[in-house]
């Protein structure tokens, strides 16, 4: 049967498909299954036409996390006063770390404002295949729409909790603390973008990696905690000296607390240059992410 | 000349047996330790341990499949549990990939394994379509337009801003179906989703496949009704163990895959509690065959009705009577077979007896049926009573009709004798 047009468009598909024997060069087909896809079939266009979903599955989280629970909201509130509290006794008042001159409540309290937004992300995306199950064996779309719409629902708790910061943040300069805000606090929607890349990259490589092994997810959480402390989150960049502070600088999470510090209080010894290399990170390991992700969505429902 | 849709060419997949892992690093790390020091796998069940090593040892769910589907066609996919159905659903919908082979499909594919995928109780009605529309693959767009539509089709516009978690479960389904059938694919993939639901709600289920297909869409479909399957689709494809045994008309597949079918029809009613009578003599057992040979459940029109009871006495019985009733699933009886109207009678029934009943050349409507049976002594005092002992299904098909036959219009089909006088 001759399809007029499509010409072309055939020729690309048989050298894309030269394994498939069989196919006829005068036929184009909308949807090819094979036994494994190619590593760069990333099908990005496919990611795009479901953006409604991403979307939707945002709204959802947001609709049902305030329908349930009145406390919910209100947590986001909490959980980050009092961690900061016990922050501050531990670290400030008995272990008296110093802060950069900074009010040690609200020095943690913007280490932590960050901190949490990234390791949101990284947890909860890094448990896409396991958490999704019921609903991957039953319907497609692509998988990828899953840990996206996470990364961006996390940003409804993190506009609560930096409104908590800021709300402190006001207090603190209306009671004459030397704090003051920079231009980089313009960066903020880069630190975003660079944690939820980063999240979402490495979140997404674990999820990859623990479709066989559940128990390694229990790493995470672990693997995250120990993360914070090799982050200038409870201590301030300036106080790592030696050899360390290159590990700590290793750490691309390093440059994104600090150039939030740099924005919102005014002091900070990291060199904002060094986001450059936060950004690069990113990209690499978001790539990795997507290739591997892409690698095991299509099969990964029979080892789960 | 028809347009090929769907072509499928040396499709098959595998699955590993046994050994997928335990699940968890740590268990499969102690296992690798047990093996090394030659100490038996720890967590292999002990009923396995016989087997040998089972580490490697792959199922095959799908052999070398290849067939192709033309636009319009309505493919009823048969075979029984385990014969390779649903994996192939999950691969035309994309949720597992292919062994081996391939796949190629032309127009869009919506695929309904299960209704209401995504579902969210917490969520309104009215939110739920939309969530369920996009991950289906609708757009946000598409979904507004066809909103009033889809509410109306499931009939719960009353409750339509009620969370779902509120519903009943019927109403949670037709709502759901209700999306499903909006969806507007050019490929329709329906799997057993109908056996939730009512039986007016499965009607309508039905007739939306039908209509789907007479629109020129695709449409392929699994169920275990073969009656389901013979009304809403023009061809089958019977499957066992992962390969296909017949290629061809429904009605053909259809029959040849209830000839394979056996153990159905056959009910134990020794446990049975739910019965009356004295019970010096009781049923234990009652089987369906259409032949001698083959036991089975599902008749076409025309087929030997054939019952084997089993009785146990506890006591010598000079003489007993017995029947059967025939009862159609909307309650309405339609034979009342009674052995004294055939000059029978239970003579001297002591220990275990076994009795065949044959009513040939049965002309019951398509529809399910269940069978009442009693057993009485010469004066008529009750032995033993079961409502609902055994069930069987008739559906369209055979040689005697070849026009559709609509369970609503009648219970029996005869054929007059017409003649034109003028």
């Amino acid at each position: 049967m001759p399809v007029s047009g499509n010409i072309t468009l055939c020729k690309i598909m048989t050298t894309r498909t030269a394994s498939a024997k069989k196919l006829k060069s005068n036929e184009k087909w909308d949807l090819i299954l094979r036994p494994q896809r190619g590593w760069w079939d990333l099908r990005l266009g496919e990611l795009w036409r479901y953006r409604d979903l991403v979307g939707l599955f945002v709204w959802r989280d947001f609709v049902t996390y305030y329908k349930q629970t009145i406390l919910g909201p209100l947590w986001y509130i909490i959980q980050p006063i009092l961690t900061t509290v016990v922050f501050t006794v531990i670290f400030g008042n008995i272990a008296k770390l110093p802060t950069d001159g900074l009010p040690a409540f609200l020095f943690y309290l913007s280490g932590n404002t960050v901190w949490t937004y990234y390791s949101t992300c990284l947890v909860s995306t890094s448990n896409t295949f396991a958490a999704n199950a019921a609903i991957f064996g039953k319907v497609y779309f692509p998988r990828m729409v899953i840990p996206l719409s996470i990364v961006i629902s996390n940003l409804i708790s993190f506009a609560i909790r930096l409104g908590v910061f800021l709300a402190f943040l006001l207090y603190f300069m209306a009671s004459g603390s030397a704090i003051h805000l920079t231009l980089w606090v313009l960066a903020l929607p880069a630190l975003l973008l660079i944690m939820a890349g980063m999240g979402l990259g490495l979140g997404v490589i674990i999820s990859s990696l623990t479709t066989k092994y559940r128990d390694l997810q229990q790493l995470v959480g672990f693997g995250v905690q120990l993360l914070m402390y090799a982050t200038p989150v409870i201590y301030p960049l300036s106080t790592v000296q030696g050899a360390l502070r290159w590990v700590i600088l290793a750490n691309p999470m390093t440059a994104v607390v600090e150039v939030f510090r740099l924005g919102f209080l005014g002091t900070s010894s990291v060199d904002p240059l060094s986001l450059l290399y936060s950004v690069g990170f990113t990209l690499v390991v978001m790539l990795i992410g997507l290739l591997i992700f892409n690698r095991v969505e299509a099969t990964f429902m029979d080892t789960v | 000349m028809p347009k090929t849709v769907i072509s499928i060419e040396h499709l098959s997949k595998s699955y590993r047996l046994g050994v997928i892992g335990t699940g968890t690093a740590f268990r499969d790390l102690e296992r690798w330790w047990a093996k090394k020091r030659g100490q038996p796998d720890p967590y292999l069940k002990i009923d396995e341990a016989d087997h040998g090593n089972r580490e490697g040892e792959t199922i095959w769910a799908l052999r070398d499949i290849n067939f192709t589907v033309q636009q319009g066609e309505a493919l009823g996919i048969i075979g029984s549990n385990g014969a390779g159905k649903s994996t192939l659903l999950k691969i035309l919908s994309q949720v597992t990939a292919p062994t081996e082979g391939v796949v190629k499909v032309k127009g869009r594919i919506a695929s309904l394994l299960e209704v209401g995928t995504g579902f969210h109780g917490e969520l309104t009605g009215r939110e739920n379509i939309y969530l369920n529309g996009a991950i289906n693959g609708m757009s946000r767009a598409e979904v507004a337009r066809k909103l009033d539509e889809i509410v109306d089709f499931s009939g719960v516009e009353k409750y339509i801003d009620t969370p779902v978690k509120h519903y009943s479960s019927g109403m949670y389904v037709r709502l759901a179906f209700a999306v499903a059938a909006h969806l507007d694919p050019d490929i329709l993939i329906v799997d057993e989703v109908l056996a939730v639901g009512d039986a007016a709600f499965q009607k309508k289920c039905l007739e939306k496949i039908g209509d789907v297909s007479r629109e020129g869409r695709t449409v392929i479909f699994v169920s275990h009704n073969m009656a389901a399957m013979v009304n809403s689709c023009n061809r089958g494809i019977l499957l066992s163990q992962g390969k296909i045994s017949c290629d061809g008309d429904i009605r053909e597949t259809v029959t040849q895959y209830l000839s394979i079918q056996t153990a159905a029809g056959d009910v134990d009613l020794s446990k049975v509690v739910n019965r009356s009578g004295d019970g010096r003599a009781r049923f234990t057992r009652a089987v369906t065959r259409s032949d001698p040979v083959n036991v089975v459940d599902t008749f076409v029109i025309g087929d030997n009705l054939i019952f084997e009871i089993n009785i146990i006495s506890s006591e010598f019985i000079h003489s007993g009577k017995m029947g059967l009733t025939i009862i159609s699933s909307n309650g309405i009886p339609v034979y009342n077979l009674v052995a004294e109207d055939a000059g029978f009678e239970l003579i001297d029934l002591n220990g275990e007896s076994r009795v065949r009943v044959v009513l040939e050349n049965q002309k019951i409507y398509p529809g399910e049926y269940h069978v009442n049976l009693w057993m009485a002594d010469s004066d008529y005092k009750a032995m033993d009573r079961i409502a609902n002992a055994i069930k069987f299904t008739i559906i369209e098909g055979g040689t005697k009709v070849r026009r559709k036959l609509d369970p609503a219009s009648a219970v029996v089909h005869e054929v007059a004798q017409w003649s034109r006088l003028s």
